[in-house]
Parts: C-alpha cells; sequence; structure tokens
C-alpha cells in the first residue's frame, strides 16, 4: 500500500471524493497542505482576497450545482474570517465543509500564535465538526465530513487539523473508504405511509387549498415532484424566499413569494386556506408574522426532512418526515389512483375566482408620477435584467431592498438559479457567491443584484475575478443608502434616517476598470434597455453597472407587524389593507 | 414540568460540549447533570433534567436526536421509571446535636460515612425530593458543605437504553 503524509492523505482523500474546487487562503498552519496542493493539478485552487470570500464562493458554488463546497484556511484569523459565511451556510442548510489548519497538537490550549479554538467557536452554526487527532484518521474523517455535509438536512461541517498531523515526513497507509456508516446518525428516512395517506385525503377534500414550499424542495432536488403534484392538483402555490425556482415563477399557479415583502396574493391565499401543504419550509417568522394569527382556519400538513423543523413554530396536523422528492412521488401516485376520488376542480373553482379578486390589486405594480419618468425604479433595473436575460441566468443577491426586488421582479422558473442569504441575511454574500456559481458554469450568465452598501462588504473579491477570469455581471442598484434600514426608519422612527446614507461612495466604474473589469454607469430610464443589452452581450469580462436608482423607494408589500397576521399589508407608502 | 432525560452519547471528546452549547444556544434549561462512561466504553450515558412544558421538551428531544453523536435518547419522565440522587452531606454535629442528626439520618436511611470531632459526613440516596426533604429536617444552621450527583433514571421494566 501506498505511504503518504497526513498533508498528501487530505489532498487525496478530496481527489477521491470527487472535488473540483478549492477556495482558500494560505497561512502557517496549513502550509504543509498548500505545498501538497502545489504537487497535482487534479484539483482547482481559487485563491480568495478574504476568507469570508471563501465561504460564501463554496456556498453559491454549492447552491447552483447541489455538490458540496470546500474551503481551506489557516488557524486563527483564517478560521475567524470564515465564520460568517459558515453561519450562512448552516442557516439556509448548505453542504459545505471546512478544512482549517490548526496550531500544533502541543501548543493547543497554549494561547499559542495564530491560535483559536475553531471547534468551540464554530460550534453554534455547523452541522458537526472534526478535530483531527491521528493523521491515520484523515481519510476517514473526510468521508465522514461530505458525508454528513451533504446528506439528510444538509449544513457545513468543520474539519481542523493541527499542523503537526500534515507533517510532510511521517507518512501512513493510505486508503480511501468507499462508504462510511455512523451508529448514531442515520439520515435517510422513509416518510410513513398511513400519514401520506391521511394527507392525500384531506388535500382531495379541500376547497381552499394552498401549496407553500421552501428550500428543502431545492435542496431536495424535488421541484419536478412538487410541480407534477401541483399541476395533477390545480391547487395555487406560493415559494419561500429560499424556494423560489422551486415551483416556475411564470406559472399561472404560481401566486409569487410570500412572507414579510410577499404578494398581496400569496399572503392572503395562506391567510384564508383551509387546507395548508407545507413542503420543505419551516414556518420562519418572516412568512408567519404572528405565529397566534396564522393560518386560522387551515389544517396543516407538513413535510420536512428534518422532525425538529415539524411544529417548531406551527403545529403540525400531518407532520411527515423524510426526502420531500420521495414522499411528493408517493403523493402523486396516491392522487393518480385514485379513480373515484379524482382532484375535483369545481371544487376549487370558488377559490380561484377569490385569488383572481386578490391578483386585480396589481400589488407589484410601480407607481410612477409623471415628474418621475426618467428616474429609474429599483424595480426598473431588475425588470430590465430580466429582459436582458430572458430569465435564464444565475442570479444572486445581497441584502436589502435590492434583494426583495430582485425576488419579487425576476420570476425563476428552475431551481438553483436564485441564490441569496435567506436565512442569515448576510450582506457581502453576493459577489462571492456569483463567482462560486460561474465557476462551476463558466459559460452561463451569472448575475449579482446587489446594493451600494452591500457590495461594499467583499468588493476586494473584484481582483480575484480578474485572477481567475469570472465574468460575473454585477447590478449595483444604487440608492446611495442603506436603504432597507431607511425603510423601517422611515416607517417606524419617523424619517429619522440614523447612519443609514452611504456618503463618500467611490466611483464605482473606475473601481471596477482598475482590476481590470468593464465598468458602466445608468442614470436615465431610457438607458437601461440598450446599455443592458450591450451589458449582456459581453461574455468574456466582468462588467460592473452602476445603476443609479430612485433613494426614496419602499419594498411593498409589507407584512404589518407587530400583532398582524399575513393579510395585515402596507401596500403603498401610507396605505394599508 | 419536571422531566428527566436520558442520552447515550458517543463517548468522544467535543461531544459533551455540543450538548451542553446547545440548550445554551436554544435557552433551554439545565437544573441537573451527570454524565459517565456505560458498561461498553465507547458510549456515555447523560441524564439531565429540565423544566420544560410539551412543545418545549418535543423541541428539546429533537434536537439532541438531531447531534451527530447522540445515539439514542428517551424521556424518562414520558413513563414509569426509577429515579435516584446520592448526596454527600457535611453536617456540625456539635455535642448537643449529634444525637438529633444521627436520628434524622437513622430515619431517611442514611449513612454516616466519616466522622471527625464535630462533624458528620452523610451519604443518602433516593429521589430529588426525599434529599430536600432530609436537608430540611437537619437543625438549623448545621449543613455545611453540599455535594449532589444529580438525577439518575431508568425505566422501569424490560424496556432498555441501549444500541
Ligand atoms: C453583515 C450585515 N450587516 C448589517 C445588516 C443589516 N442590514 C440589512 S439590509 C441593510 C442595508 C443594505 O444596504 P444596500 O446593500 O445598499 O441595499 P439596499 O437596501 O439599499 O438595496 C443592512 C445594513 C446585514 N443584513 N448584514
Ligand atoms: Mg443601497
Amino acid at each position: 500500500m501506498e505511504k503518504l503524509s497526513g498533508a498528501d492523505m487530505l489532498i487525496r482523500a478530496l481527489q477521491d471524493e470527487g472535488v473540483e474546487y478549492l477556495f482558500g487562503y494560505p497561512g502557517g498552519a496549513v502550509l504543509h497542505i498548500y505545498d501538497a496542493l502545489f504537487n497535482q493539478e487534479k484539483i482547482k485552487h481559487i485563491l480568495v482576497r478574504h476568507e469570508q470570500g471563501a465561504t460564501h464562493m463554496a456556498d453559491g458554488y454549492a447552491r447552483a450545482t447541489g455538490r458540496t463546497g470546500v474551503v481551506l484556511v489557516t488557524s486563527g484569523p483564517g478560521a475567524t474570517n470564515a465564520i460568517t459565511g459558515i453561519a450562512t451556510a448552516y442557516m439556509d442548510s448548505i453542504p459545505m465543509v471546512v478544512i482549517s489548519g490548526q496550531v500544533q497538537s502541543h501548543l493547543i490550549g497554549t494561547d499559542s500564535f495564530q491560535e483559536t479554538d475553531m471547534i468551540g467557536v464554530s460550534r453554534p452554526v455547523v452541522k458537526h465538526s472534526f478535530l483531527v487527532k491521528d493523521a491515520r484518521d484523515i481519510p476517514e474523517t473526510i468521508k465522514k465530513a461530505f458525508f454528513i455535509a451533504s446528506s439528510g438536512r444538509p449544513g457545513p461541517v468543520v474539519v481542523d487539523i493541527p499542523k503537526d498531523k500534515t507533517n510532510p515526513n511521517d507518512l501512513f497507509e493510505y486508503k480511501y473508504p468507499k462508504s462510511v456508516s455512523l451508529r448514531s446518525y442515520n439520515p435517510s428516512q422513509k416518510g410513513h405511509a398511513g400519514q401520506i395517506q391521511k394527507a392525500v385525503d384531506l388535500l382531495l377534500k379541500a376547497e381552499k387549498p394552498m401549496i407553500y414550499s421552501g428550500g428543502g424542495v431545492i435542496l431536495g432536488e424535488a421541484s419536478n415532484a412538487l410541480t407534477a403534484l401541483t399541476r395533477e392538483l390545480g391547487f395555487p402555490i406560493t415559494n419561500t424566499l429560499m424556494g423560489l425556482g422551486g415551483f416556475p415563477g411564470t406559472d399561472q399557479q404560481f401566486l409569487g413569494m410570500l412572507g414579510m415583502h410577499g404578494t398581496y396574493e400569496a399572503n392572503n391565499a395562506m391567510h384564508h386556506c383551509d387546507v395548508l401543504l407545507a413542503v420543505g419550509a419551516r414556518f420562519d417568522d418572516r412568512i408567519t408574522n404572528t405565529p397566534s394569527m396564522f393560518c386560522p382556519n387551515a389544517k396543516i400538513i407538513h413535510i420536512d426532512v428534518d422532525p425538529a423543523s415539524i411544529s417548531k413554530t406551527i403545529r403540525a396536523d400531518i407532520p411527515i418526515v423524510g426526502d420531500v422528492g420521495v414522499i411528493l412521488k408517493e403523493m402523486m401516485d396516491l392522487v393518480k389512483n385514485k379513480r373515484s376520488k379524482k382532484p375535483n376542480k369545481t371544487l376549487i373553482s370558488k377559490w380561484w375566482d377569490q385569488i383572481a379578486l386578490w391578483r386585480e390589486q396589481d400589488c407589484l405594480k410601480i407607481k410612477r408620477t409623471a415628474e418621475d419618468d426618467q428616474i429609474i425604479k429599483p424595480q426598473d433595473g431588475v425588470k430590465a435584467v430580466y429582459e436582458a436575460t430572458r430569465g435564464e441566468a444565475f442570479v444572486t443577491s445581497d441584502v436589502g431592498q435590492h434583494q426583495m426586488f430582485a425576488a419579487l421582479y425576476y420570476p425563476f422558473d428552475e431551481p438553483r438559479k436564485w441564490i441569496n442569504s435567506g436565512g442569515l441575511g448576510t450582506m457581502g454574500f453576493g459577489l462571492p457567491s456569483a463567482m462560486g456559481a460561474q465557476v462551476a458554469f463558466p459559460e452561463s450568465t451569472v448575475v449579482c443584484i446587489t446594493g451600494e452598501g452591500s457590495i461594499q462588504m467583499n468588493i476586494q473579491e473584484l481582483s480575484t475575478c480578474s485572477q481567475y477570469e469570472l465574468p460575473v455581471k454585477i447590478i449595483n442598484l444604487n440608492n446611495q443608502s442603506l436603504g432597507m434600514v431607511k425603510q423601517w426608519q422611515d416607517m417606524q422612527y419617523e424619517g429619522r434616517h440614523s447612519h443609514s446614507y452611504m456618503d463618500s461612495l467611490p466611483d464605482f466604474v473606475a473601481l471596477a476598470e482598475s482590476y481590470g473589469h468593464k465598468g458602466f454607469k445608468i442614470q436615465s430610464r431610457s438607458d437601461l434597455e440598450p446599455v443592458l443589452k450591450e451589458v449582456f452581450s459581453i461574455k468574456d469580462k466582468l462588467v460592473f453597472v452602476d445603476i443609479m436608482v430612485d433613494p426614496k423607494e419602499h419594498v411593498y408589500p409589507m407584512l404589518v407587524a407587530p400583532n398582524g397576521s399575513m393579510r395585515d399589508m402596507w401596500l403603498e407608502k401610507g396605505v394599508r389593507t | 414540568m419536571r422531566r428527566i432525560v436520558s442520552v447515550l452519547l458517543e463517548n468522544e471528546s467535543g461531544a459533551l460540549s455540543r450538548l451542553i452549547g446547545l440548550f445554551a444556544q436554544r435557552g433551554y434549561n439545565i437544573e441537573t447533570l451527570t454524565v459517565a462512561p456505560t458498561e461498553d466504553h465507547t458510549l456515555s450515558r447523560l441524564t439531565l433534567t429540565t423544566v420544560a412544558g410539551d412543545d418545549e421538551i418535543e423541541q428539546i428531544t429533537k434536537q439532541v436526536n438531531k447531534l451527530v453523536e447522540v445515539v439514542k435518547l428517551v424521556d424518562l419522565s414520558e413513563g414509569d421509571h426509577v429515579e435516584r440522587e446520592l448526596m454527600l452531606i457535611k453536617v456540625k454535629a456539635g455535642s448537643d446535636q449529634r444525637e438529633e442528626i444521627k436520628r434524622v439520618a437513622d430515619i431517611f436511611r442514611g449513612q454516616i460515612v466519616d466522622v471527625v470531632h464535630d462533624a458528620y459526613t452523610i451519604q443518602l440516596t433516593g429521589t430529588s425530593e426525599k434529599i430536600d426533604a432530609f436537608v430540611k429536617a437537619l437543625p438549623q444552621g448545621s449543613v455545611a458543605e453540599v455535594a449532589r450527583s444529580g438525577v439518575l433514571g431508568l425505566s422501569r421494566g424490560e424496556k432498555a437504553l441501549s444500541i
């Protein structure tokens, strides 16, 4: 058998796991590992400019492909810089393996140079973590890390490796396990047949049914199964911010996103439904508004792979734990086989009439006065991007108003095309996650819709884009303010804009060009279409598009809180239901 | 309601801190905690008591079960069970109180395990209530030091928490 050092075993294990890309940044504790990387070509390493960028890139890569993203950082500051990205992946259940260097074993616990207890610091934001105590364990630990990260409800796994465990002079026999099993971890579960039958019976009796699906459908590769079942039943459906693309966004049955900034029709249909089918969604507080006022008349069916997500905030009447895709297919079979009890479209025709009335509200109509004519509304920017990319791009976003506008005005017909930090709401996520998607799909159009606040949180990665020729298209909806913060200050603090302005902005066009990219600035509405057409015809270069948008615009609809239900919404400034 | 949760846990470093951390992170309380390896040294058995309503204990058990190193878990308070706690207590026993303290210890079936000229160390096992009652029954001001093990428990009958 072959003998390898710990560092070589690690790299070999990653190769044997099929890892294509490693997003990382070197330092003392990982020098042996970097030396092992130097001697091989299978794994391509992307040198980032900040470790947070590495984690978001791996995350974007994972969200776009469904494969596990991999990160390599050094001990101490390298590891702590990665934390925000790990927490972001944790909140959205993204499969990720983060390899962090650690000081030599004999120095652990002595406050030695660049020592941080990475296992301790990361503990609340990882699915699991390993500290390598014996170099011989490296192959099996890596196998376990990938297995845990990618199975069940996915999530980030940290592998912390003390420097002495990668010493090039200590050689061990290398063998990569074909599979691992852990007696204490058994993620694969079949949905309970009786519960599935009960759920189908309930659905077929519903008069005001509603389907509410989330990120679990994307993660579980279940969008085809969901789409087929939804069409068979003829029910209305809404997606969460994390679930967009789980059902085609341009389909007639789709009512738009729900929740805090959900559409009038989706939020109303949620409130008034009599049977709610929740699939891979977790009744987050940005969805439910006041839990005690949530879906007051509905029986709730909840399908999720994570039992802890069920009845956590909202009690389910019919809980079903297991793989969402498999369960949806089983439901489909039952619906199709029940000749006598076919979905009865007349039973719900009144419900669709009601929904049509809600749709007449036209809640996403852009409100513009005559003198506003050339002012670009942020919504105009997103719509123009949609047209220019024919709705086919990968779109990442940062966090703020621009994120909500992107989610509401760029309908996604496919899963994995919409990439955003839903759970943690991490500003700075947009650019690096777009880079991760672009690395995975070099030929595809990848757009990052961002704001002048968020983009500056990881703007250093423009340099990485030059180095690896990543032709991401950055759409900066520049309202010269921390717009979402400002909106809340307008609505709840009588317009006192405490530190929500953005003074001293850089010349983004010049900045992008200084890295060797192209830049455009758009200030007039009539320029949107022609300039964006040119931007998206540039296939081989990163383009930074700085769009000056109306700084006063708010995102609507918006749920009224506190003490509101889902039907209580602000529809425009000063106007509520 | 007071709950007794028993957990079989991989006997690995880090496993315990993960479980304790989960309680802190999610705002669950821990009243007592005891942990030691089982007859199978790759496993530890951890027993904790917490005060939680039905919804909360459901979340606690689900979240604890999700930890990768947790092999099995049971909420003993859901069914019939036996529970015991061990206390070692040092009691000031001047000559005027010796008899009284010994009498109380006998009533509660406590054992005097160490004696110095003016203090007894008493060992007592039983339910937490019994132990509380014993401490209360001792003469005012006589307690010098208390060490309690926390609650241990097993379900009654043939059911067993094992792999
Ligand atoms: C790292 C981080 N810090 C702070 C916040 C709070 N926050 C949410 S939205 C927002 C404003 C974002 O401004 P910008 O990127 O310009 O987007 P806009 O709302 O103007 O479209 C802030 C500060 C956050 N989500 N993430
Ligand atoms: Mg802004």
